[in-house]
């Protein structure tokens, strides 16, 4: 392997990576609130058709990416409906918001099926695109991988270092004390609800709007699951949210690397990678069961009920 | 103000209402969203859910449909009640379509009745064997069940993909991805003669009635329900936890495998890409809206059933995209979780707020 093929690897990485990040990012924070969605994969989706359209219509990727945000909006709001106002299982709900969201995004694209659309184009940093290896993967990216670089630097200084992160947090250990102390538990699960669909949305939008500039049914293909499995392996730490989600990329080009390699390996063979190594983590990961407990947010899953 | 207030116990009466008005729900919702896509919604609803079945054919079609369902979703409701989240029916009926498949692939020359038992076995053997990792992963790793298995619904995909693209392509298949034609003897008989109702029917009718005794009049049975209750409880009456997480997911594996193995020794014939249209799916919403009860899965096999149908006569009729099926099956999910709220709690009137309710109603 020339340096050449490690510098588009680790490229490729970052970019693969990203749509993974900024889902997980999202998942984080919500669960971090205790509530957990499953319904990842269906608001990506629906980010990914909506903003398609919306950009193929009008032009506009700007549109296609806040509209692809708000629907994952929208499909959150059901959720956090759902849940919080009827106490539904949240298991349960989330998978629905997937089953529902894989529905209609098919639905509603089914005539927008293999149309091109202008993606975003990448946007070179001068002079820090040309470093060794880094370079590309850093600074030679689309704009989106530079603002999913944003993200996570706002959610790990809003996780770790702000007071609303404290909040956050309070409720999601124990909201029955949160409530006591005053915190508007409802509130800001919503609005932890509200940022993971908005974060799936752009992920989505970051699909069919970035990666490959077009939509096809079931395109994220169990990415929004595979972040689920990410907040996990990452122990809800936002640092290692960003370093599973580049492994996770890094694991879905494995195929450039045989070829760079010159091994030939049938390619629905290696499509197995990423969802295998997401075992494996979990397998690695979940081994120890009181870990597990001290890393997890005490009320994940949980509905709470205010009894007063 | 509207306000819930728990109810205290359970009640059995909006327990069973409310699947029927999440059906009337996500029908109103369809009338809808017909109207606003300028389609006649009472043409459409015929469409869905009475032109495919409108004669004696489309019934026989509706129970080839429900078979695969069925099976899947009889299965799911074991390992549903023991509260384990078993979201792999869709990768276990693949892998049971493919272990079968294999096998009826090297006996494709071979004569004799033992041959679709030997390749019916296999094919629960394989779903058994999907489920069963997922089991391991969680008795032993602690690993959840509900990732595990998602997960391993994309491998299975994806080995069948490639099986259908290598190894076991038809060499006279002009290169399609699909492998040759199951031998004669691994096909499943025909219960109707003219009709494509095959002996798979027979077997997932079985297979309610023996879940049903299972659950209801067996010892095991009752285990198993009372883990899913109360964890605590279960432990302190000494039953296995991890003996019950291996046999209800081994039971609803295997039943998915049967599944799979059904559909291509069954309407099929061979492997193909598109084995199932998620029916390991679907069979989640039917497990959940026939409450886990083996009548009431039945009744809403035949639901599903005819949605697939509808789904296909409205892409014909209509010019409605397939998704429709996916996009109604979301809606059921949702309207019965929410409707479900009405079982543990009721709606009250209550006067003006009062301060120590604030919180909840503002929140």
């Amino acid at each position: 392997m020339d340096i050449d093929l490690i510098t588009n690897i680790l490229y490729a990485m970052v970019r693969t990576g990203t749509p993974l990040l900024i889902v997980a990012l999202g998942e984080l924070i919500c669960e971090k609130s205790g509530v957990l969605n499953l319904g990842q994969e269906g608001m990506m989706l629906m980010g990914a058709v909506i903003g398609f359209i919306a950009t193929l219509t009008t032009g506009s990727l700007v549109l296609g990416f806040a509209l692809a945000m708000l629907s994952g909006v929208l499909m959150s709001l059901i959720f956090g409906l759902i849940t919080q106002e009827l106490f539904a299982n949240q298991v349960a709900t989330g998978l629905a918001l997937t089953i529902f969201g894989t529905g209609l995004s098919a639905f509603i694209g089914a005539g927008f099926v293999g149309k091109p659309v202008q993606g975003l184009d990448p946007i070179f940093i001068p002079v820090l695109t040309d470093l060794p290896l880094i370079g590309r993967m850093l600074f030679g990216q689309d704009l989106l991988v530079y603002l999913s670089f944003v993200i996570f630097g706002g959610v790990y200084w809003f996780i770790n270092h702000s007071r609303a992160g404290l909040m956050l947090k309070a409720v999601g250990e124990n909201p029955d004390s949160a409530h006591a102390i005053g915190l508007p538990v409802f509130r800001i699960r919503y609005l932890a609800i509200i940022f993971g669909g908005a974060m799936a949305g752009l992920a989505g939008g970051y699909l069919s709007l970035a990666y490959t500039p077009l939509w096809v049914e079931n395109m994220s293909s169990g990415r929004g699951w595979i972040a689920l499995a990410l907040v996990v392996f990452a122990s809800w730490k936002a640092e290692r949210v960003l370093l599973g989600a580049w492994l996770f990329g890094l694991m879905s080009i494995l195929h450039l690397v045989f070829q760079g390699l010159g091994v030939a390996i049938s390619p629905n063979l290696l499509a197995i990678l990423p969802y295998l190594a997401t075992i494996v983590v979990l397998v690695m990961l979940s081994r120890d069961k009181l870990n597990n407990r001290l890393v997890a947010p005490v009320s994940l899953g949980r509905p709470f009920y205010a009894k007063s | 103000m509207i306000k819930l207030e728990p109810r205290g116990e359970r009640s059995k009466a909006m327990a069973y209402a409310s699947p029927v008005f999440a059906f009337l729900l996500t029908v109103l919702t369809g009338v809808i969203l017909f109207s606003s896509l300028g389609i006649n919604p009472w043409h459409a609803l015929v469409t869905l859910f009475y032109t495919p079945i409108s004669d004696v054919y489309g019934l026989t079609e509706l129970a080839v449909k429900a078979t695969p369902i069925l099976i899947c979703a009889i299965g799911l409701s074991v390992v549903f009640k023991a509260q384990i989240w078993n979201i792999g029916a869709e990768g276990q009926l693949l892998m049971g379509a493919l272990t079968g498949g294999v096998v009826a692939l090297q006996l494709i020359d071979a004569e004799g009745f033992w041959v679709l038992p030997l390749v019916m076995i296999s094919g629960v053997l394989g779903g058994m064997l999907w489920s069963g990792i997922a089991a391991f992963l969680k008795v032993h790793f602690n690993s959840n069940e509900i990732l595990t298995t998602i997960m391993m619904n994309y491998i299975a995909l994806n080995i069948l993909l490639w099986g259908v693209h290598g190894p076991l392509k038809d060499p006279q298949g002009f290169n399609f991805p699909e492998s040759a034609m199951f031998g004669d003897s691994a096909l499943m008989p025909i219960l109707i003669e003219g009709t494509r109702v095959h002996f798979g029917l027979a077997l997932a009718l079985l297979a309610v009635v023996a879940i049903w005794v299972l659950m209801s009049h067996s010892f095991i049975g009752f285990q198993i329900r009372v883990i899913g209750m109360d964890h605590g409880a279960a432990r302190l009456s000494g039953f296995k936890g991890k003996h019950l997480t291996y046999l209800t997911m081994l039971i609803s594996g295997g039943l998915a495998g049967l599944a799979g193995i059904s559909e291509v020794a069954g309407p099929i014939g061979q492997l193909i890409p598109s084995v199932s249209p998620g029916y390991g799916y679907a069979a989640i919403i039917v497990a959940f809206l026939g409450r886990l009860n083996p009548f009431g899965i039945v009744l809403a096999t035949f639901l599903m059933g005819l949605l697939y149908m509808g789904g296909e006569m409205a892409q014909i009729e209509l010019g409605l995209p397939l998704a429709l099926t996916n996009l109604f099956q979301g809606m059921l999910l949702f309207y019965l979780l929410a409707c479900d709220v009405f079982i543990n709690f009721r709606l009250r009137w209550s006067g003006p707020r009062k301060p120590a309710s604030a919180l909840r109603t503002e929140g």
